[in-house]
């Protein structure tokens, strides 16, 4: 792609404050790295207990005022799990996805469709159906079209996503342009919730409230764990969020694996993978397969979710297009940078609800800035920071060579 | 195949077909941004809709300017002066914005040598923001205080909603195909597109510019070594994307009459779609892509309803890539012989 000849910067001085930020951010990265082993694990615990605790201890800045904040942290989890999910298909096997809002849908139809449409399964029972099924969709989609060329994959990809906007808009059987309404909750643990107050649950956390920069227990918005009601979104934050650290381990694990050493080589170079006796196909496939299952995860628990209702305005094409924008900005390729992407891509809007309507606006023009200013995302992963060093060296031993003529 | 037994009648056919061409010959005048700046850079351009959707409302807004705001009912002979002007001014602005692109959120990656997925992000960015601002229009002129000046072109209050042209044009019958009457409308449509398309396809082959191009389409490194001013052929490729964007926002405006600030979204990914399917990077095969695509999902719409359009345009795509991996044409900017 180097179409024109790439002028020469020196990589020291930070050019802009964004990346004057990336840099300290990559120092940071390396003293974690160099800790002993129990002090990282250390350190990740006490990251989960407050991200955990976040929705609770509601700090001021920013917690959204205007709007629900426990609601706005279910969404951006829930985008987060999106993201990881997706960043298995672009970042680690490297295929542009933009229908993956298809699989997204599928996983939320598949669990209305057992727990209120056409039966009245429990939710637990729906979800390992509902992602089953979106796995078996991301077979379908990908046996037919992984073997056409990378850039072809992208429109054939948004073309699924909006054939199941179509179909679920347009066939009876899954509530056609009406949606579905009354999803059943997630299954509650102790009494059940008694609405319109969700009481229940087995033990009562209070939130924190701040004035000016005083904290105090709130004990009259307290949250029920595990009371899975339609008042307090809460408990399905935290449920969500101890999905996505299952997702974390189960990522780890895989691309740890032969099978995330097969990706790796797939991407950078197909050809010179399958010479080497790597089936890329079906390599490439496992990944969809994958990425979609975890869409429909996704989507499940977005339908069970605090409003209980799904219609096909809720899986619209440009959502694909926010799905794909957060894992590339957060640093495709990076399982934390992915989730960060997905985190700020659902929470900024909700955060910046002040600016109203100039609120997407605002958003086109910082995808643009942040891509233009970080090509890399905001956390990208190791290898490719190496590369950048490694690069960095090169240009400067080459740049000594120009001198010396 | 009974075509009358499935069409309803063949007349029918006839009509659903005509109207697919028509249709067919607008995606590919589109479809030809796309398939120019992936021929050179090896980019989707995704905000490449956005430049469309500017050209519409040039249209739009040259007749407000030339005619005023009351509705009325022309013939096509009658707009031809006023719609000359528009296509005009539609192509300078599109020609515009996909310059902007080009040097806002493109040109920075490119000389990063940045990977190719950032730049696809970069133009996901600029096409929110662009299509944001035409909705926020008449905030903007209410900034400088323009209100009142401006008010016929922002509608404001609901700059959000529909802006139809003042001026909506009468189709004229002809002559009849079978039980068709093709009207002045169509032919004019379907005439434009390709006399546009034969021209940029001559550019393409035959002038300096055009072999630049081709050069840096095939390996941008050797054309560079050969003094090929690669900046500057990114450039006229946008250039001319715009341009032709900017008379298929024309051609739209005289069938459709109406645009608004989200209508470039769908119609460009019918484009793209349309290039993929003759083979991106390949002109001609943009212009085959428009047609088939405008004419099947026509037909599909005729056969199975028109809320599986879109389907029946999805679905073809993945089976003509099944079958010929690479598009229709295959994919061939920098192969294309002078």
């Amino acid at each position: 792609m180097s179409i024109t000849s790439t002028p020469t910067q020196p990589a020291k001085a930070p050019a802009n404050p964004l990346m004057a930020l990336g840099l300290w951010w990559d120092g940071v990265v390396d003293r974690y790295n160099a800790l002993p082993k129990p002090a990282r694990l250390l350190l990740v615990l006490l990251f989960a207990l407050f991200v955990y605790a976040l929705p609770l201890l509601r700090p001021p800045i920013i917690t959204t005022n205007s709007i629900d904040f426990g609601g706005v942290m279910f969404g951006a989890a829930a985008f987060a799990l999106v993201a990881l999910g997706l960043n298995i298909v672009i970042g680690y096997a490297g295929l542009l996805d933009l229908g993956y809002v298809g699989f997204y849908a599928v996983g939320a139809y598949t669990t209305a469709v057992l727990t209120v449409y056409h039966g009245s399964w429990p939710f637990f029972l729906a979800l390992p159906i509902a992602i089953a099924v979106t796995m078996v969709s991301g077979v379908i989609l990908g046996a037919p079209t992984l073997r056409v060329r990378g850039d072809y994959l992208a429109i054939v990809t948004l073309g699924f996503g909006e054939i199941i906007r179509i179909t679920v808009t347009n066939v009876e059987w899954v509530g056609a342009a009406a949606g579905i309404k009354n999803i059943p909750h997630p299954n509650n643990i102790g009494p059940a919730p008694n609405p319109p107050f969700d009481q229940g649950g087995f033990l009562e956390l209070p939130r924190v409230a701040w004035d000016n920069w005083v904290p105090s227990f709130d004990w009259d918005h307290s949250t029920h764990v595990l009371a899975f009601g339609s008042r307090d979104a809460i408990p399905y934050y935290w449920l969500i969020l101890s999905v996505i650290v299952l997702v974390i381990i189960g990522d780890r694990l895989v691309k740890a694996s032969r099978v995330g050493r097969a990706w790796e080589a797939t991407r950078e170079d197909e050809d010179a993978a399958e010479l080497m006796g790597v089936p890329t196909f079906k390599y490439k496939l496992m990944a969809f397969a994958l990425g979609a299952a975890i869409g429909g995860l996704s989507g499940s628990f977005y339908a069970s979710g605090q409003a209980g209702y799904i219609n096909p305005q809720s899986f619209p094409l440009l959502l694909s297009m926010l799905f794909v924008a957060a894992v590339i900005v957060g640093g495709s390729g990076n399982r934390w940078g992915a989730m960060l992407g997905g985190v700020l891509v659902a929470y900024l809007p909700e955060r910046f609800r002040e600016f109203a309507d100039y609120r997407l606006l605002v958003f086109g023009l910082a995808l643009t800035v942040l891509a233009v200013w970080r090509p890399e995302g905001l956390l990208p992963p190791r290898r490719t920071r190496r590369a950048k060093i490694a690069a960095a060296e090169i240009e400067e031993l080459e740049g000594e060579g120009v001198v010396d003529e | 195949l009974d075509l009358g037994a499935l069409f309803g009648s063949f007349d029918n056919f006839l009509s659903f077909t005509m109207g697919g061409l028509v249709f067919g010959a607008i995606y590919a005048l589109v479809a030809l941004g796309y398939t120019m700046v992936y021929g050179v850079l090896q980019l989707i351009n995704f905000a490449h809709s956005e430049v469309f959707m500017y050209g519409t409302f040039a249209v739009a807004w040259t007749f407000v300017l030339l005619h005023g705001t009351g509705d009325a009912s022309w013939s096509l002979g009658r707009a031809v002066p006023i719609l000359l002007v528009a296509l005009v001014a539609a192509m300078l602005l599109s020609a515009a914005i996909a310059l902007l692109l080009e040097r806002f959120a493109y040109r920075p990656l490119i000389n990063k040598n940045a990977p190719k997925l950032i730049a696809l992000i970069s133009a996901i960015g600029a096409s929110f923001a662009l299509a944001e601002a035409m909705g926020l229009r008449d905030r903007f002129a209410n900034w400088f205080g323009l209100d009142d000046n401006l008010a016929d072109y922002v509608a404001p209050q609901k700059a959000r909603d529909v802006y139809s042209n003042p001026v909506s044009i009468q189709p004229h019958g002809l002559f009849d195909i079978g039980g068709y009457t093709v009207t002045d409308v169509d032919l004019v449509i379907i005439v434009a597109a390709l006399g546009m398309m034969v021209a940029l396809d001559q550019f393409v082959r035959r002038t300096r510019f055009g072999r630049g191009i081709r050069a840096v389409a095939q390996d941008p490194e050797s054309a560079s070594l050969m003094g090929v001013n690669s900046t500057r052929v990114v450039q006229v490729t946008f250039l001319v994307g715009g341009l032709m964007a900017g008379a298929a926002a024309t051609l739209y405006m005289i069938k459709i009459g109406s645009t608004r600030q989200n209508s470039g979204f769908i119609l460009g990914v019918k484009a793209f779609t349309a290039a993929v399917m003759g083979g991106i990077g390949n002109l001609r095969g943009a212009l085959l892509g428009g047609l088939v695509l405008g004419v099947m999902e026509n037909w599909g719409s005729a056969v199975f309803g028109s809320q599986w359009k879109d389907v029946v345009a999805f679905v073809l795509l993945v089976l003509i890539l099944l079958v010929r991996p690479s598009g229709l044409l295959g994919e061939a900017l920098g192969k294309a012989r002078a």
